[in-house]
């Protein structure tokens, strides 16, 4: 005996845009969204609709585990919009952003930025597993804590070069495969200053982790080195770090004050030799 | 004859726990509200629950829910009468339910509370072997039926459909109050679509909810094999609580340990711990390296007095937990968590590390990262 | 520590020195170095270890003064230790490395394509000329809704169900999966315009799509969004007719792969978007896939980050539970499913995993099928099959399995000048398609070899008209999921069983 239910959970039950819009006002170039009965599919396409109808700024309330908040808008003018967020929102947050800005009051699961391209996302909070999965432009700022295999396989061209500042720290596997962009990880969290994550940067083959504070050579992948601080590294640093303190209420300052390791690739191409033809 | 290898289910899905470690009993619209949350990580194949401290009138008898497919009264017969032969019968009932629920074709549901009738050499077991063998007898030799819960003051209720309409068929939230509620969602892609297959599984008091595909299956099962377990529903799930049984009600390991066994640290960490830690650790893999889990999974295990979470060692499924006042939280996403209460804090558990619930104990907070 | 190679040479070169007119176009033809002339005493000589076999210089020779053979020397016959396995241990006995190679599987194992025969119409019902009466290979690709609710105002007829986004291709051939990175920017030009032209879709693989080609050829392209994400934003999705996911590979299941830094040139760079000179790692899984749930999570970001305007395809590799996966991905959310067996080609694998890992493709194509018929589910999805078809009639007995339609790679290659020698991961290619280096991918030209393709595909066409026609079926629909056209020979019980066929003569 096999299964011969089909249920779509992901699109059962959405409503016509039309049923939905009750759920929306639109003020000037302002709309706001209540979230609170509307399901994942439900919120985007109201997004999406509120856009083209001339919102430049939504303003999500009651959000509640619904995912892919932004990715419907890639817009073929090129529109940016500003998209603020009450609650949490689910999973793939932002993910291919195409330029938005996400401003998350609360926390945010996992997924947070997968493949975005462009755009900002600030979460005033914390976030799940593979936060900037893939990312490749743009930047996303996370006030405390992210989960696991953060900054995978991020990567960068030209001067597309993605950025993601973690107040917090990080699980294990942060910049797992990292092909480019950069990582700044303050451990704002901790008590001691030690970060618990192992395999930091293994198989990372491009870009740049700055970590506040200290890890053991064992906690990192084999393919990563740690490297002196230079000038370049500190202006670099007091810019995002900056940023970051301005969104979250810190002293960049006194951040900056403390020890940061810098991390980089042993080489661009880390599995070049075990090969045989 | 065709060689009979049967398959073992794939599925993946959405869990949740929530534990008063007061004790206080609670009603069911938390976790149905909460699981309900995260609809898009089930498929409608599969929905259930595990509900502590609802029969406090009968608490010393174990509380047998049985199912009879296709409504069938022989087997309902065969049943009691084995009953009657085995145990104690002090109440016989039908499980109420809900004719207009959203479900299709619903078993006959019945529920039997009793106490061993030990007789000749089965006066040797304890009462909880005794019980799993005549458990073990109904599920395995009589037809169309199946004991799906069989713990003390504690029910399983599960079946097809999405929990919320497993809920309501059963009506949870009017009918029971219960101190832990775990839940299950699930998005089974091979097995059959009968309402034994769903989740939690139980043996006993022990419940276990599941998510996630087990690489190590083969492993585990054949390990488990060798100490009298038998596999009859092809699901990791019972594997992982038969894992569970061995180790944790037969053995006497503290969950601290068992989580060191299912999910063992790399050696890359075990070479850098101190001397007593890594040879604790070695040990452990030396003996028990068939249990460990390998693959993705997140678990929920529930017995009497205990509830906890636990993710494979590097992390592969999901977990947040969460707590507000008495109340711990596992779930896969924070979000459902958020879906009935505002929570003091929540956290990400560490691969491999349980985040555990006690009664009278806050023990969740020595978890934090 | 440098030693003296224990490997034996695998190609011999027989040079006819009487036709040989020193014109040396054999040594500016092979990229692996064999040939070079020696002025001192006016001749060629060849350095035969280095031969791969491709026979470049013997195609080009204008004397036909060559002839390149596999090397007639050997090791002891013996059946167990075959000279293959000889020469991949002292190989790694020198390298301390894994055997790379490409291409499919070559392995001697049942090929079930040559144990199925079609059947044609005598007497009870009639055959279908098809060269004068109407043969239509049209086909739809994509989900499909239970039933279509139709409501009639007055004489309008109005569809009240909301359709799918569905493909709609001329031939049930597509080209499969192949990057711009693995494959040269010619051959991959070549594919978009022959798949433009003749009104079927090509896949961009995993390396992004060139910004020049986006415009051209949006409705004869599926992107891929595999997991190493290349080049992989929200315009390159949006600027394609459908989205693949790829979860894997008949030539290497379960397992990522790299292109070498030393591919990744400024244009590929460009299209892939990283660095130029990295390697770009394609790691095993998506990171965001780690179960079926996720799977739907993906599927389903790709839909809204298109406005689920395009059909959403997963493919995987034929393994071992293929019929519950798929119907796992159906449930989760995909349009098609595309299945890919180990005799699929690929530009570089370990050659352990392409020899011993995944099931034949034909038990897997006919395990799904059934598999989601028993579900009741089939009709949500199409199923694509690849992996090794060689000719029309794989093309019929796959449909006649349930396939909807068939990815063909290997064959297109060859189309385009492929010998098959097996060594697309040297990035040699003499015939210019495995290849980055600008002097040997000059040697196809797109027009050309988009000719030799629309040429493949008309000619594979007609012969499945023929097929159809014998058959007295004159549309492909009528004999998808058909196997009361095929019959096996040579086969066991549970392989006719699995299959869903008779034996001959039953
Ligand atoms: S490698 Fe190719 S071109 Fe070179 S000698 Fe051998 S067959 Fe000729
Ligand atoms: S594509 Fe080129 S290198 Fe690869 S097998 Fe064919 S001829 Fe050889």
């Amino acid at each position: 005996m096999l299964p011969v239910v089909f249920r779509d959970a992901f699109l059962e039950g959405v409503r016509k845009i039309d049923e939905l819009i009750e759920h929306a006002s639109i003020e000037g170039d302002v709309a706001k969204i209540d979230a609170s009965r509307l399901n994942h599919k439900e919120v985007n396409d109201l997004m999406r609709e509120c856009v083209l109808k001339g919102a430049k700024k939504l303003i999500l309330k009651n959000v509640c585990g619904q995912r892919y908040i932004g990715t419907r808008l890639h817009l073929p003018e090129g529109k940016k919009v500003e998209i603020e967020i009450y609650g949490t929102p689910g999973n793939d947050l932002g993910a291919f952003l195409d330029g938005h800005r996400i401003v998350l009051h609360g926390n945010a699961q996992d997924g947070v930025g997968n493949t975005m391209n462009d755009g900002e996302i600030v979460v005033e909070g914390r976030a799940g597993d593979v936060v900037a999965m893939a990312m490749r432009g743009g930047k996303i700022f996370i006030r405390d804590d992210v989960g696991y295999r953060t900054a995978i396989h991020m990567k960068q061209y030209m001067d597309k070069i993605p950025v993601l500042v973690v107040g917090g720290t990080s699980q294990d596997f942060l910049g797992e495969y990292m092909a480019g962009g950069m990582v700044i990880l303050l451990g704002l969290t901790l008590e001691k200053l030690k970060h618990r994550a192992y395999y930091i940067g293994t198989g990372m083959h491009g870009g740049v982790i700055y970590l506040r504070g200290e890890v053991e050579k064992y906690q990192l992948g084999k393919e990563v080195g740690v490297v002196d601080m230079e000038e370049e590294d500190w202006k670099t640093l007091e810019k995002h770090v900056g940023e970051f303190s301005s969104y979250f209420g810190y002293d960049a300052d006194e951040i900056l004050a403390e020890k940061f390791m810098k991390l980089l690739p042993l080489t661009k191409r880390p599995y070049g030799r075990i090969y045989t033809y | 004859m065709r060689r009979k290898i049967p398959d073992k289910e794939i599925q993946a899905c959405a869990l949740f726990g929530v534990m008063d470690r007061s004790g206080r009993r609670f009603g069911g619209d938390i976790a149905i509200t909460a699981i309900k949350n995260m609809k898009v990580r089930g498929n409608g194949l599969g929905g259930g629950f595990a509900v502590y401290g609802i029969y406090p009138e009968y608490k010393n008898y174990y509380a047998l829910h049985i199912m009879f497919q296709n409504a069938s009264r022989e087997a309902k017969a065969e049943v009691e009468d084995f009953l009657q032969d085995n145990f104690d019968v002090v109440n016989a009932e039908e499980i109420p339910t809900n004719p207009e629920a959203n479900v299709i074709d619903p078993p006959l549901f019945w529920r039997y509370f009793v106490a061993p009738q030990k007789k000749g050499e089965e006066k040797k077991l304890s009462d909880d072997d005794y019980v799993v063998k005549k458990v073990m007898y109904i599920n395995t030799c009589i037809e169309d039926a199946f004991v799906f819960s069989s713990g003390k003051d504690m029910g399983v209720f599960k079946g097809v459909g999405f929990p919320e309409d497993i809920a309501d068929f059963f009506m949870l939230d009017e009918l029971y109050k219960g101190y832990i509620w775990t839940a299950h969602s699930r998005f089974p892609t091979n097995t059959p679509g009968w309402w034994g297959g769903a989740h939690p599984f139980c043996i006993l008091d022990w419940t276990v909810v599941h998510n996630g595909e087990i690489s190590s299956y083969g492993t585990n099962r054949r390990f488990l094999e060798m100490y009298g377990y038998y596999c009859t529903l092809f699901t990791d799930t019972e594997v992982i609580a038969y894992a569970v049984d061995l180790l944790m009600r037969r053995q006497r390991l503290p969950i601290e340990i068992v989580a060191e066994i299912f999910a063992s640290p790399m050696w890359d960490q075990v070479d850098h711990m101190d001397e007593k830690k890594k040879n604790l650790c070695m040990a452990l893999r030396m003996v028990y390296a068939p249990l460990l889990i390998n693959g993705p999974f997140t678990i929920v295990v529930a017995h009497h007095g205990e509830m906890f979470g636990l993710t494979d060692r590097i992390r592969l499924r999901p977990i947040t937990a969460g707590e507000k006042g008495d109340l711990l939280f596992v779930s896969s996403e924070e979000a459902a968590i958020r879906a009935v209460c505002e929570p003091d804090r929540v956290w990400t558990p560490h691969g491999g590390e349980p985040v555990i619930g006690r009664l009278n104990s806050r023990e969740g907070e020595l978890n934090e990262v | 520590m440098k030693f003296k190679t224990h490997l034996l040479p695998e190609f011999i070169v027989k040079r006819d020195e009487d036709r040989c007119t020193r014109c040396k176009v054999c040594v500016k033809q092979c990229p692996f170095g064999v040939h070079s002339y020696d002025e001192e005493n006016d001749r060629i000589i060849s350095r035969e270890e280095l031969c791969v076999g491709c026979q470049r210089c013997v195609v080009y020779c204008p004397e036909n003064a060559l002839i390149v053979e596999p090397y007639p020397g050997g090791y002891r016959p013996n059946e167990y230790w075959t000279g293959e396995y000889i020469r991949d241990i002292k190989k790694q006995s020198e390298s301390g490395g894994v055997i790379l190679t490409s291409t499919g599987a070559q392995r001697r194992l049942k090929i079930y394509w040559d144990h199925i025969l079609l059947n044609a119409s005598q007497v009870t019902n009639p055959s279908i000329d098809p060269l004068r009466e109407p043969m239509e290979l049209r086909t739809f690709l994509g989900r499909k809704p239970d039933a279509l609710e139709i409501e009639y105002e007055g004489e309008d007829v109005k569809i009240k169900t909301e359709l799918y986004p569905n493909l709609l291709i001329e031939t049930p051939i597509l080209f499969a999966g192949m990057s711009y990175g693995a494959i040269s920017y010619n051959a991959f030009k070549s594919l978009a315009m022959a798949a433009k032209e003749f009104g079927t879709l090509f896949n961009t693989g995993e390396g992004g799509l060139p910004r020049e080609m986006r415009e051209e050829f949006k409705d004869c392209t599926i992107v891929q969004c595999a997991s190493g994400r290349f080049g992989v934003d929200p315009e390159y999705l949006n600027s394609a007719a459908a989205i693949e996911i790829k979860i894997g590979q008949g030539a290497k299941p379960g397992i990522g792969g790299h292109l070498p830094g030393e591919k990744v040139s400024a244009d590929i760079s460009a299209t892939r978007m990283i660095p130029e000179g990295t390697d770009a790692l394609s790691p095993a899984p998506h990171h965001d896939i780690y179960s079926i749930e996720d799977l739907s999570m993906l599927i389903y970001a790709l839909k809204e980050a298109t406005n689920y305007e395009k059909p959403v395809c997963v493919k995987i590799a034929a393994v071992h539970n293929v019929a519950a996966i798929a119907s796992g991905i159906v449930r989760a959310g995909a349009d098609i499913v595309a299945i890919d067996g180990f005799r699929g080609g690929t530009g570089a694998t370990p050659k352990i995993m392409r020899e011993h890992v995944g099931i034949p493709v034909e038990l897997a194509l006919a395990a799904v099928d059934q598999r989601l018929r028993e579900e009741r589910i089939r009709h949500k999805c199409s199923i694509i099959v690849g992996g090794g078809i060689r000719c029309a009639a794989d093309v019929a007995k796959a449909v006649a399995l349930g396939a909807d339609a068939v990815y063909i790679g290997t064959a297109a290659l060859i189309a385009l000048g492929c010998t098959m020698c097996q060594r697309c991961h040297t990035g040699k290619c003499a015939w210019g398609i495995c290849t980055q280096d600008p002097k040997l991918s000059k040697r196809l030209n797109p027009k050309v070899g988009a000719q030799r393709l629309v040429n493949l595909l008309r000619g594979w066409s007609l012969e499945l008209k023929d097929v159809l026609g014998g058959m007295g079926i004159n549309a492909i629909e009528s004999l998808r999921g058909n196997r009361d056209h095929l019959r096996g020979v040579g086969l066991e019980e549970w392989e006719l069983e699995v299959l869903g066929i008779k034996g001959a003569g039953e």
